[in-house]
């Protein structure tokens, strides 16, 4: 806009190219570049080394036909699942509650938010701990009294994913709430002051005239949380290293282990680029929605 | 303005009659709605808690009193061997010095990536918001786009480059990987910010005859320490919660302290050592946790725009 009355662009903006150089690299080179190239090498044969031996599909048979990416790709459904669902709801109702002008509402803010700020290794050995059959949470009710109860889901292969749910949930939800905290904020006093007026209840105004209001905050979150799920590695690591046997396996680590414990790069890239295209179909559909009609720099 | 309608008491007896309990402030401290509210948030907040509360009490007892006891319960004998052990000789592998040496590692990788990638966006922010060239916002597109491909599709061709170059598995080869995935937010946040401030301050400046990087050392970089303070906490957190670059493009020996306390809590060798594994974690939150506690509210700046990062 401003930039049209500057005189010579050339030469004049030679000094912003040169500051781009290092943005220009990483789209085109690391970014463009590297996604063409696993896209590309996930066609090959390649094991140890990236070899240009195309197989067509092949990778991609065998990856569908793997049950540990199978189990991977159940585990990321589920805990995506529950990772939407709960963290959605738990974040907005704790943002809700946070926004009845209430007392300590930073301190409750800090409490909610601190394990944000942890890393999803030492969220995932926490909660490796805490869930510890013979010394968390099972032992402690136990040992009140109740000796049949049983919870031990990093050790139970058919809920080890709900027990990575929680630590998940545990490190995430203040963050959500704190997006959603932002979003109340934004709504207008006067609305609420017309709802109270036509005398609707509170949880009605939220549920018909709020949440609707809020949509594109929401929007926002899901895209957030979407691209979280898919990301999830270093939690499963640290929680249960994919264990019992595979049973909490995720994409991301499959990728990684085939690229560097197995030595089948070519696995790794079909892995990855199937996570890829998980993307695209979360994202394409947002940016539409979000940009497709109204043009902005 | 809430506040100031309150403070009428003619509006306040209105809305209160209105609307019985769901009104704002009431003056009961224990009415129905509050015990309802604050208890709702004092459980919840105690949920939050709970795991650091256990990480300490558990780091702090002995393994004696850890096989015995609860989880839950305080020590009875407080001891801080675990944390000397987890701090000095805890082993990963051969190594026995400890999370020392992830530590470390951590701040010599964490202080020039958060150096090199903040000058580098922050530069390249103010190219985009005032110095815009032809095409410059089609790679600033591809950048943000960028930022939501998975990791897992870029990891190997870096790792081809880094090799080439001959730095991969060096520090400084970590340091160029974090500082790539940190720009597209980094470079979104200093552009926005730029954008904002007032033209004509750009404009005096340029019939002053200051030059781009003039300006930007004199006259934006001062302006803008506030999203700098936001950059900071951002980036010291992110690259110091990072395991997945850590475990690829380092070496055991240079391993940061994420990759070194998984290594040191999960190793299959040994005995468990629950309070020495506790106080290992501990020790390596504590970074993150004193930006967090420290910086408050900037820090809920930081992760509103950081979030996408994922």
């Amino acid at each position: 806009m401003s930039n049209s009355e500057r005189p010579n662009q050339l030469f004049r903006n030679l000094n912003a190219k040169i500051a781009s150089i290092p943005m220009i690299l990483t789209a085109l080179v690391v970014f463009v570049g590297g996604t063409a190239w696993t896209v590309l090498y996930s066609f090959t044969n390649s094991k140890l080394l990236p070899r240009l031996n195309f197989v067509g599909l092949d990778q991609y048979h065998r990856l569908w036909s793997t049950s540990r990416w199978l189990v991977s790709i159940e585990n990321l459904l589920i805990y995506g699942v529950i990772s939407l669902v709960f963290s959605l709801v738990i974040g907005f109702l704790l943002a809700a509650l946070l926004d009845q002008k209430i007392r300590f509402e930073d301190t409750f803010r800090t409490i909610f938010l601190y394990p944000f700020a942890l890393s999803f290794i030492v969220t995932g050995l926490v909660w490796q701990w805490l869930l510890n059959p013979d010394f968390g949470v099972q032992r402690v009710v136990r040992d009140l009294g109740w000796t049949s109860f049983s919870f031990d889901p990093l050790y139970n292969s058919s809920i080890v994913i709900y027990g990575i749910s929680i630590a998940a949930l545990w490190q995430g939800t203040g963050l959500i709430m704190c997006l959603m905290l932002a979003g109340l904020r934004g709504i207008d006093e006067d609305i609420w002051k017309a709802a109270r007026v036509d005398g609707i209840p509170a949880w009605k105004t939220y549920l018909f005239i709020i949440i609707p209001m809020m949509r594109p905050v929401f929007i926002t979150t899901l895209v957030i949380i979407a691209a979280g799920i898919v990301k999830v590695y270093d939690l499963v690591v640290a929680q249960t290293s994919g264990g019992p046997g595979i049973a909490s396996e995720v994409p991301a680590k499959y990728v990684y282990d085939y690229m560097f414990f197995a030595q089948n790069l070519g696995q790794g890239f079909a892995a990855s680029t199937m996570m890829l295209l998980s993307v695209v179909i979360v994202i394409v559909p947002w940016a539409y929605l979000e940009f497709g009609g109204k043009k902005r720099g | 303005m809430a506040d100031t309608a309150s403070r009428s008491p003619g509006a306040e007896a209105l809305r209160r009659g209105a609307t019985g309990p769901s009104g704002p402030k009431p003056r009961h401290m224990l009415s129905r709605r509050n015990i309802f509210l604050y208890g709702t948030l004092i459980v919840v907040a105690l949920y939050y808690l709970l795991p650091l509360y256990v990480m300490i009490v558990t780091s702090l007892k002995g393994m004696p009193e850890i096989r015995l006891g609860n989880i839950f319960s305080p020590p009875m004998e407080i001891t801080f061997e675990p944390w000397v052990k987890a701090w000095a000789t805890a082993c990963t592998g051969l190594n026995c010095d400890g999370l020392s040496r992830g530590f470390w590692n951590s701040v010599r990788i964490t202080v020039p990536s958060v150096l090199l990638s903040i000058a580098i966006a922050s530069v390249n922010g103010y190219a985009l918001a005032n110095w815009r060239f032809k095409g410059a916002d089609t790679f600033f597109i591809i950048l943000i786009v960028g930022a939501f491909i998975p990791y897992q599709v870029m990891i190997y061709p870096i790792v081809i480059i880094l090799r080439e170059i001959g730095i991969y598995g060096s520090l400084t080869g970590l340091v160029i990987v974090h500082s790539i995935f940190g720009m597209p937010i980094l470079t979104l946040l200093f552009r926005n910010y730029f954008t904002s401030m007032p033209e004509e301050l750009f404009r005096a400046a340029r019939v002053d005859g200051a030059g781009f990087w003039g300006i930007y050392l004199r006259i934006m970089l001062p302006m803008s320490l506030p999203i700098f303070v936001v950059a900071i906490i951002l980036q010291v957190t992110g690259i110091w919660n990072d395991f997945l670059f850590g475990v690829v493009y380092t070496r055991p020996d240079t391993y940061p302290m994420t990759v070194q306390l998984n290594n040191i809590v999960n190793s299959v060798q040994g005995v468990k050592e629950y309070n020495v594994n506790m106080a290992a974690t501990i020790l390596t939150g504590l970074v993150p946790l004193i930006v967090y506690f420290v910086s408050g509210k900037l820090f809920v700046r930081g992760i509103a725009a950081g979030a996408v990062k994922g």
